[in-house]
């Protein structure tokens, strides 16, 4: 099944298929190249026009991970309505070259729109979609003799094509190219114009009419950002002063914003020499009283283990992100996976405690990365906060956050009482770095600070940050470490909950598969299947409280994209109970359409509890064209 | 934070902490810890306002010893949390004391770039040659045919030179000192804690218990202060000094002049923190 997003009237139509007369309530775009050819700039620009012009926005950016090379797509989804997925399949399919359309075209919805180089693509099977051939080559090397420009003559096409407005696309071109100068800012306006005529020459209004896509009355305060992007920007709004960091796909981005972002606010950057050290410099930073954090991927993670370790043993308060990736090792490092949660749950050696979030969405990336730092300063403990690579390269657009509504918290810190203090001897005065508490909490001295002198340390110690290993220090160490989570939980964000909450049928699931969940429930809930969501943003601890309603429900359903279901362990540890496991694991997202088709099976009684397995792609996953396939043919060619 | 108290002045015993040495007796790294505590004390040093950041290792226990704050760290790793603490609060002294197991093995790869970066901090490194805690295994500056538990036919690896290593890696400040001679180390470390930049002081501090081979008396027989026209302002110069065959030289080898990362660092802030809203401001105004 493949499901095309919904319309507002289409009477007659076979569902799945784009109906000739209709109005849309979204629209998915999906532009192919090669990767290095520039179609993230322009998609971009796309969607920075839709949205201000009041269109909901969602992307998603798949690229190689060869600099130059390899097949990329930028896919967009615009619609009138909140979207929380990049849409299964597109409607409208753009191809620069034969490898795009060879490994894209499977996906296209049928009766949908190829659009295509004439020069580079020889379409085949053409019955199935519609055709528009847009020599976007010839226009850019023979007309403009700029063949540099054929993005943004494509860009003018789609603009055209989705009656956008044509003046927020000179702004954005204006505002991206002013500093290169105005022959280049003129030279792009060309190749703007020339794509806007092309379609408005070759395509029919009654086949315009056919992608017009309402958008919703444009409202102000609004952004289009990236997941990263959101993370970058939450950890200045968190309070972050110090970053240290090593480059990794695909977390780097929010790296990168950072260096310039926080020497604006007296903060610092450190480029580490790896992973290991990013997170050391971290702690030392946090021990000198700032506001630290990290940001790296599921390699980076596995790095940082031991001292994810000395973080938590001596109780300094910081922030990991780990963008997840597919892996084990190397893996696919553009790819989609949620496989890196008992890393970032349960990785290390003895017991070390420490709290995890996830993020469902965009704005997820910047609320729970505010939260990250306030819960690691309010429990000074690691917070690791995990995105995954569907959310953190896909941009959408979201409400600019109020900064006022913001909490912001600052680690419990020690003072000297007036008069002699010293952080030795047994006085009253006497500094206990690990003073034990009911909460756990203990304050904590800020070097500088006269007569808090202690030793931060990751052997076991006692109160006052010796060295003690006996049987009585070990055992009420563990236990203040471990108390400190008990308290954290009942901090835990509100979860993302959406559904019938009366209904039969509970999905329970984490990071950006939240958002599939969503979408699928919508569509189910349309053929009268009534289905509730649950999905924690505190992964660790467990928000039991928070899981226990929909844990108590008939059919509980547990979708993730990793193969041993990480998070249905998780759960099912707390709530020894039957649910139905639904994994993928390809490297994409998991498609709405195949966990809607799950769903119902498990409501029709076709599917009892156990573990189901989805298919990666639409269509057959042996049959599916690679780019190896195409090695051999396209060498012949 | 810093707190306004009237200058005080501070007696060596003010440095030392009251957690006793747990290292064996006649451990070098009693004559370190002494040149420690002479140093600041020359200084007139607050403790308040002095980190010493430790990795792993007998030496690393050092932290525990002083009076300043301190972070003891896991192995390896006590560059990197100097690091931040240091780039943090550049308005603190800080100190970071590693073994040669700790600085040349498992932290070697850090040990590199904090040099590189000749980041503002004072780096002792208690070189014994050997690994001590683990009970007497071969480290990188063990001589080649060192025989130990983990090398019983004879180390067939040579030793690292921790001065060529440092002179190459851009440190501004290279010394050698001897843990038999505390006044002339204290000297030494005086003279990195002053130095702006990275100072990198290797010390000779034998392990009585587990090292037969490199011991007091073996060294004594074997060291030569650099004489006293000695030119430290020439890497060239200092690297023939540092890789000499006949002597192991101590003393000052190179000093030089070079920015810090601190210092550069600090150059390109362009605001404070009173500028966080201002700045995020402009930031959701540029994705909207």
């Amino acid at each position: 099944m493949v499901v095309a997003d919904p319309k507002v009237t289409a009477p007659g139509s076979r569902h799945g298929e784009v109906p000739e007369h209709e109005i849309r309530t979204a629209l998915v775009i999906r532009v192919a190249g090669e990767a290095g050819e520039g179609i993230k700039k322009p998609g971009e620009l796309l969607i920075q026009a839709a949205a201000r012009a009041g269109f909901e926005v969602l992307t998603d950016f798949a690229p190689p991970s060869e600099i130059k090379g390899g097949v990329s797509f930028f896919q967009i989804r615009l619609s009138s309505r909140r979207l929380h997925t990049r849409g299964d399949s597109p409607d409208v399919l753009l191809c620069f070259n034969q490898e795009a359309f060879e490994v894209n075209i499977q996906e296209l919805v049928p009766g949908g729109l190829l659009i295509y180089d004439p020069e580079k693509v020889t379409p085949r099977d053409t019955s199935s979609y519609r055709l528009l051939a847009f020599p976007l080559e010839q226009i850019a090397s023979k007309e403009l003799r700029m063949p540099i420009v054929k993005n943004v003559v494509a860009l003018g096409g789609m603009a055209a094509l989705f009656q956008l407005d044509s003046a927020v696309l000179y702004d954005l071109i204006r505002e991206l190219w002013e500093r290169k100068g105005d022959a280049v800012v003129q030279t792009n306006f060309k190749a703007l114009e020339a794509g806007i005529k092309y379609v408005q020459d070759h395509v029919s209004s009654a086949d315009l009419e056919r992608f017009h896509v309402l958008p919703h009355a444009p409202e102000k305060n609004r952004m289009v950002v990236s997941g990263n992007t959101a993370t970058a920007l939450g950890a200045v709004a968190g309070g972050c002063n110090f970053f240290a960091g090593y480059p990794i796909t695909p977390a780097t981005d929010v790296m990168e914003i950072l260096a310039g972002a926080l020497p604006k606010v007296g903060g610092t950057l450190v480029q580490a020499e790896d992973e290991i050290a990013a997170l050391g410099m971290v702690i030392g930073a946090s021990y000198g009283g700032k506001k630290a954090m990290t940001s790296t991927s599921g390699p980076g993670i596995s790095l940082m283990v031991e001292t994810l370790g000395l973080a938590t043993m001596s109780e300094t308060a910081c922030v990991i992100v780990d963008a997840q990736r597919a892996g084990p090792s190397t893996g696919m490092p553009t790819r989609h996976e949620q496989g890196d949660l008992y890393l970032c749950v349960h990785g290390g050696h003895g017991e070390v405690p420490r709290i995890v979030l996830a993020a469902t969405s965009v704005e997820d990336c910047f609320y729970l990365t505010v939260t990250a730092f306030n819960l690691a300063e309010k429990y000074q403990t690691p917070v690791i906060f995990m995105s995954d690579t569907v959310v953190c390269v896909r941009s959408e657009s979201i409400p600019m956050p109020d900064l006022a509504s913001l909490q912001i918290e600052n680690r419990l810190t020690w003072t000297p009482p007036a008069e002699g203090a010293t952080a030795f001897g047994e006085n009253e005065g006497a500094y206990k770095r690990y003073a034990m508490t009911e909460t756990g909490i203990s304050p904590v001295a800020i070097p500088g600070t006269p007569g808090g002198q202690y030793v931060g340390m990751g052997l076991e110690h006692n109160e006052r940050g010796r060295h003690r290993p006996d049987p009585r220090t070990h055992t009420q160490m563990t236990e203040k470490r471990f108390r400190k989570m008990e308290h954290a939980v009942t901090d835990a964000p509100e979860p993302v909950t959406h559904g019938d909450p009366d209904a039969d049928i509970a999905i329970v699931t984490w990071g950006s598969t939240a958002g599939v969940a969503i979408e699928a429930i919508d569509l189910l809930a349309a053929e009268g299947i009534s289905a509730c969501l649950v999905a924690p943003k505190m992964i660790s601890p467990l928000p039991r409280h928070q899981l226990v309603a929909a844990m108590g429900k008939k059919h509980v359903i547990i979708p993730e994209v990793n193969f041993r279901g990480q998070f249905a362990d998780m759960v099912q540890a707390s709530f020894p109970r039957e649910v139905t496991r639904i994994n993928v694991y390809g490297g994409r997202p998991m498609l709405v359409c195949h966990l809607v088709d799950a769903i119902r099976d498990v409501a029709q009684g076709r599917q009892g509890t156990g573990r189901v397995v989805l298919n990666p792609i639409i269509g057959d996953l042996d049959k599916l064209v690679t780019p190896d396939d195409l090695i051999a043919p396209l060498e012949r060619h | 934070m810093t707190v306004d108290l009237p200058v005080r002045h501070y007696e060596l015993d003010d440095y030392k902490s009251d957690e006793k040495p747990t290292w064996c007796p006649g451990c070098g790294d009693f004559g370190v810890l002494n040149a420690v505590y002479r140093a600041m004390r020359t200084r007139n040093f607050a403790p308040h306002e002095v980190v010493a950041v430790s990795g792993i290792g007998c030496s690393s226990r050092i932290p525990y010893f002083i009076s300043t704050y301190g972070f003891h760290s896991v192995h390896g790793r006590a560059t990197p949390v100097a690091t931040g603490v240091h780039v943090a609060r550049p308005d603190l002294k800080t100190l970071v004391f590693s073994g040669d197991g700790d600085a040349f093995a498992i932290g070697a790869g850090h040990v590199v770039h904090a040099m590189r970066r000749n980041l503002d901090l004072t780096y002792v490194i208690m070189d014994n040659a050997i690994y001590g805690l683990t009970k007497g295994q071969t480290s990188p500056t063990s001589g080649i045919g060192f025989h130990t538990a983990t090398t019983p036919s004879g180390n067939p690896e040579q030793a690292l030179n921790p001065l060529a290593l440092a002179i190459t890696c851009g440190a501004t400040f290279v010394a050698r000192g001897f843990s038999a001679e505390p006044a002339k180390l204290a000297d030494l470390i005086l003279e990195g804690l002053d130095h702006k930049g990275f100072s990198f002081i290797d010390v000779y501090s034998p392990c009585p218990t587990f090292n037969k081979v490199n011991t007091f008396k073996t060294y004594k027989d074997e060291v030569d202060w650099l004489p006293s026209d000695y030119d430290a302002s020439n890497a060239a110069n200092a690297l023939a000094h540092a890789t000499s065959e006949d002597k192991r030289y101590l003393g000052v080898f190179l000093r030089r002049e070079a920015p810090t990362y601190a210092e550069q660092v600090h150059k390109a802030h362009t605001g404070t923190e009173a500028d966080r809203a201002k700045v995020l401001g402009g930031m959701f105004k540029r994705y909207s």
